[in-house]
């Protein structure tokens, strides 16, 4: 039977794709040496601590091959020569949005994030290229003792809580891309919740690439102490250039006995970006992690979020959301490490391949021998749009011993001709129809994002989905 | 820096390769195209490194278990009088054919259409030249054992052709038993089986080994069923608790063609299973059952593949392990719908019954998939005894122990009850029971 071919679509992606010409102060130029990572402990005035992590980091980022024994050979086109490692205007963020520099502050105001900050968010870092421009926290939130800064400012003002932390949870080695981000790591946020704070409204961070043939490795470390819960959502954004471009952070969460933290991302990358970002968090006793990732833009994401549970009855959670249109490979799952009894885990994930799209799951569910009580659900269901979609799944799941309960089901479906037909009949033309179904298979997932973040969503899918089908 | 490295891969290549195969004699009674062949897959196996960590198809397996030292290529059987007596398998057969240490024993008729051949692989080698060269040892896949592979090939000094002519139903099961005798021996059973159109049959394979020893086993099985054919395929494994065993397994299904196979995992120190069925025809199906009670130090370690390479198939597996004390399970499946091959219908479960607190059970469940319309799932569950099953039994009266076992069973039955022959039902129900040693 002759399959009948849809027409793929083309991206709208105009929201991000503009940029300025910036005059940086901090060039690390091209490539990657110890002499850059001695100009980036320079600039940023490192302690000595610093400057031998990150030297070892480089040799560790050296001696480790690219995963391509069971990645994607896409990895082998990065090429680290041609890479700029630090580029900043400003070591230092601002605290109004009016010491901005006015392009950088104009690049922030076109993607809407002062306008967010004063409706709904309780604190907002912009990181341009590998500085955060603008950093701040709503008063009220910082007399209750949160600390919201940048990752230097952190290690520099706060070093007892920021070292006892730092590399704890991901360990430099942990994979070539952690131990490059160690190496060359500026920008992304440091946040400390004090005992019994519970952050109403979200903490925001928003990355934005400006310049090309430039990688971006902030780093992000999240403690929250003993029964407070904090909110972080995070964006991003980048032109779209010829030449490709890196993203690879590392972030590190760590709720304290009886903490939440909910960490959510909207990664909507140009699909010249490289995404291979390494989370993971660490939950004590009666603690709760929850992952809410979408994966919409980049050419490449590589990212499983992860939660060790580390104290009796601690609680980790993924949601995942990939879209993979022409030209995108979204290579995400979830991590899931019982290391104490009656500890739960939940992954959900929900994945759209358009056109040549394909989307990925790879997951990993380990509970060790001598727990009890451990339990793990993990449900992955795949959409196909096209008849030259593809999608994978790749779970790997360890139980030892008795007591403890796993389950993993996973699907890959279609949209059905009845569906679309039956939404024609009313009214709706087929890409509407069409969008309107695949909304309706993430919708349960989308209800789970903050409302403001929901609704940009469902525009986002909209987008993707306007003319993949004809 | 890169000299160290570069020996230590090399000193793990030659680690476990301190064995006693030869190179392949000439004039072992295989024709001169298949001599060449076993000197080619020589020299591959010679060439090819072991099993690395970074295999991805070796994830969570044991490359220690695999090393080959010691091995060697085994002699005649002590006692093929023994073998033959004990060779006993269903009560009721269309033919039996019996190997001992890669030696054809025995072949025995009882009741079987005239113009289906059962022959040793060695003559039917010579007597269907073209036949043989179509289909013996072709399409393979590689699922990581492929060192193993080249190491049957070119040991190989018997097997079985079993053919059945287009519109041949053979009613009763034809039986093969493979037997290893003494320490170190190694075996390379090989059955080729030919379904032509339309054609059906039962066969059921037993592996044992005559004594406690260790042992090598590396087995290749190929069925070929065209289109319309139905074929049941029983493979009941029984190596010793000390043996490693390789059983690497190929069906292609053509056209409205339907295949169930079974493999019974009862014995074996270290088992592994690679079974890939290819659908390559509108109508095809495929149902993949195993059923592996593993206890003490056993490995099972299970490799699969639903490789879909023609639209409107369709492919069903179910795997069901038992584990007791320390043994471990591997399960790596995937489902492959290869470009094109829309409206497949694809279906992928295993499931653990963890049943002491020192077991580990590892499942890969995997879907790749490349077109349109189709329908796959997969699942993966591990979990322990019911408690409130089991109080309900235990509160009628039933010991404990017995209770566990009637649930381990019907975990089991589960999977037996896809078999359509309530007689072959029963007889491999009875045969997982006696040998299933629970505390």
């Amino acid at each position: 039977m002759p399959v009948e071919e849809k027409p793929v679509i083309d991206i709208d992606r105009s929201i991000g794709d503009f940029s300025y010409d910036i005059e940086y102060e901090y060039d690390a130029g091209y490539g990657l040496t110890e002499r850059t990572i001695d100009y980036i402990c320079d600039v940023k005035g490192d302690p000595d601590w610093i400057r031998e992590f990150r030297k070892d980091a480089l040799k560790k980022f050296w001696e480790k091959p690219l995963p391509t024994h069971w990645a994607s050979r896409d990895l082998e086109n990065i090429v680290f020569e041609k890479i700029r490692y630090y580029l900043a205007k400003d070591k230092m963020p601002k605290r109004s949005w009016d010491e901005v520099p006015k392009e950088v502050k104009e690049t922030f105001e076109r993607l809407g994030i002062p306008e967010q900050e004063r409706k709904f968010l309780a604190g907002v870092e912009a990181q341009f290229d590998s500085e955060a421009a603008y950093s701040n926290i709503k008063a009220a939130i910082a007399k209750q003792g949160v600390i919201f800064v940048g990752s230097t400012e952190g290690l520099h003002k706060y070093p007892e809580i920021f070292r006892k932390w730092f590399g704890k949870v991901v360990p430099t080695g942990d994979n070539k891309f952690s131990a490059l981000n160690s190496a060359v790591f500026s920008g992304g946020s440091f946040i400390y919740v004090p005992p019994g704070v519970k952050v109403k409204h979200p903490l925001q961070a928003y990355f934005r690439i400006n310049a090309e043939s430039f990688g971006q490795f902030e780093r992000t470390l999240i403690i929250a102490d003993e029964g407070s819960e904090v909110m972080y959502m995070e964006g991003c954004t980048a032109p779209r250039f010829e030449t490709s471009t890196l993203h690879s952070a590392v972030v590190e969460l760590v709720a304290l006995p009886g903490a939440k933290i909910q960490y959510i991302t909207v990664q909507n990358w140009s699909n010249n970006v490289f995404n291979l970002v390494t989370k993971r968090g660490l939950a004590f006793e009666e603690a709760e992690i929850k992952w809410i990732d979408c994966n919409i833009g980049s050419r490449l994401t590589m990212k499983y979020p992860g939660v060790v549970m580390k104290g009796r009855k601690a609680r980790g959670e993924v949601i995942s959301i990939a879209l993979a249109n022409v030209g995108q490979h979204q290579d995400t799952g979830a991590k899931m490490i019982h290391g104490a009894d009656e500890t739960t885990s939940n992954i959900v994930s929900k994945s759209i391949s358009i056109g040549t799209g394909r989307a990925t799951y790879r997951g990993l569910v380990n509970i060790p021998r001598h727990l009890k009580g451990c339990k793990n659900n993990t449900e992955c269901d795949a959409l196909l749009i096209n008849a030259n979609s593809r999608t994978d799944t790749y779970p790997a799941i360890t139980v030892r011993g008795q007591g403890n309960a796993c389950q993993h089901e996973a699907s890959v479906s279609q949209i059905s001709e009845e569906q679309i037909f039956y939404m024609q009949q009313r009214g709706l033309d087929e890409g509407q129809a069409m969008s309107l179904a695949v909304n309706g298979f993430v919708n349960d997932l989308v209800r789970q994002f903050p409302i403001e973040y929901s609704v940009e969503l469902k525009r986002l899918i909209d987008l993707e989905m306007e003319g993949s089908v004809g | 820096m890169e000299a160290t490295v570069d020996l230590e891969e090399k000193q793990q290549e030659n680690f476990g390769a301190n064995f006693e195969f030869h190179s392949p004699l000439s004039e072992t009674g295989w024709p001169r195209w298949f001599e060449l062949e076993r000197s080619l897959n020589w020299r591959k196996f010679l060439e090819q490194p072991f099993p690395r960590r970074t295999d991805e198809n070796w994830r969570f397996g044991d490359l220690r278990a695999v090393r080959l030292d010691g091995f060697r290529s085994s002699s005649l059987p002590r006692s093929s009088s023994t073998i033959l007596e004990q060779s006993k398998g269903f009560p009721n057969i269309a033919a039996r054919v019996v190997f001992g240490n890669n030696v054809l024993l025995d072949m025995k008729i009882y009741d079987l259409p005239s113009n289906v051949v059962i022959q040793s692989l060695k003559k039917a080698a010579k007597e269907y030249k073209s036949l043989m060269q179509e289909h013996f040892l072709r399409n393979s896949v590689d699922l990581g054992s492929s060192k193993f592979r080249y190491l049957h090939v070119s040991q190989l000094n018997d097997g079985l052709l079993i053919y059945v002519p287009n519109g041949v139903k053979v009613e009763k099961p034809i039986e093969v038993f493979y037997w290893v005798d003494g320490e170190n021996s190694s075996v390379f059973p090989h059955t080729l089986i030919l379904m032509q159109e339309a054609s059906s049959a039962t066969i059921i394979e037993h592996f044992r080994s005559f004594d406690g020893e260790r042992a090598l086993v590396c087995g290749v099985n190929d069925l070929h069923v065209s289109k319309r054919a139905n074929l049941q395929y029983f493979a009941v494994q029984e190596w010793s608790e000390k043996a490693l065993a390789f059983h690497l397994n190929t069906t292609h299904v053509e056209e409205e063609a339907s295949v169930t196979t079974l493999s019974l995992n009862i014995g074996g120190g270290y088992v592994r299973g690679e079974n890939v069925s290819h659908l390559r025809g509108e109508g095809a199906r495929s149902l993949m059952l195993s059923i592996n009670p593993v206890s003490g130090n056993r490995v099972v370690d299970q490799r699969t593949q639903q490789n879909h390479l023609s639209p409107g198939a369709s492919s069903d597996l179910l795997y069901h392990n038992s584990l007791d004390e320390q043994a471990r399970t591997i399960f790596a499946g995937l489902i492959k719908v290869a470009e094109g091959a829309h409206r497949t219908d694809a279906y992928q479960k295993v499931r653990n019954l963890i049943l002491s607190d020192e077991a580990e059970a590892n499942s890969m469940p995997g879907l790749e998939i490349n077109a349109d319309q189709v329908r796959c799932t997969h699942g993966a569950t591990s979990g322990e005894i019911n408690e409130e099953e089991l109080f309900y039994l235990v509160a009628r009266g039933i010991p404990r122990s017995k209770a566990r076992r009637m649930i381990v069973m019907g975990f089991f039955r589960s999977v037996l009850e896809r078999i359509e022959d309530s007689c072959l039902q029963d007889y491999f129900e009875e045969l997982v029971q006696s040998h299933l040693n629970l505390k």
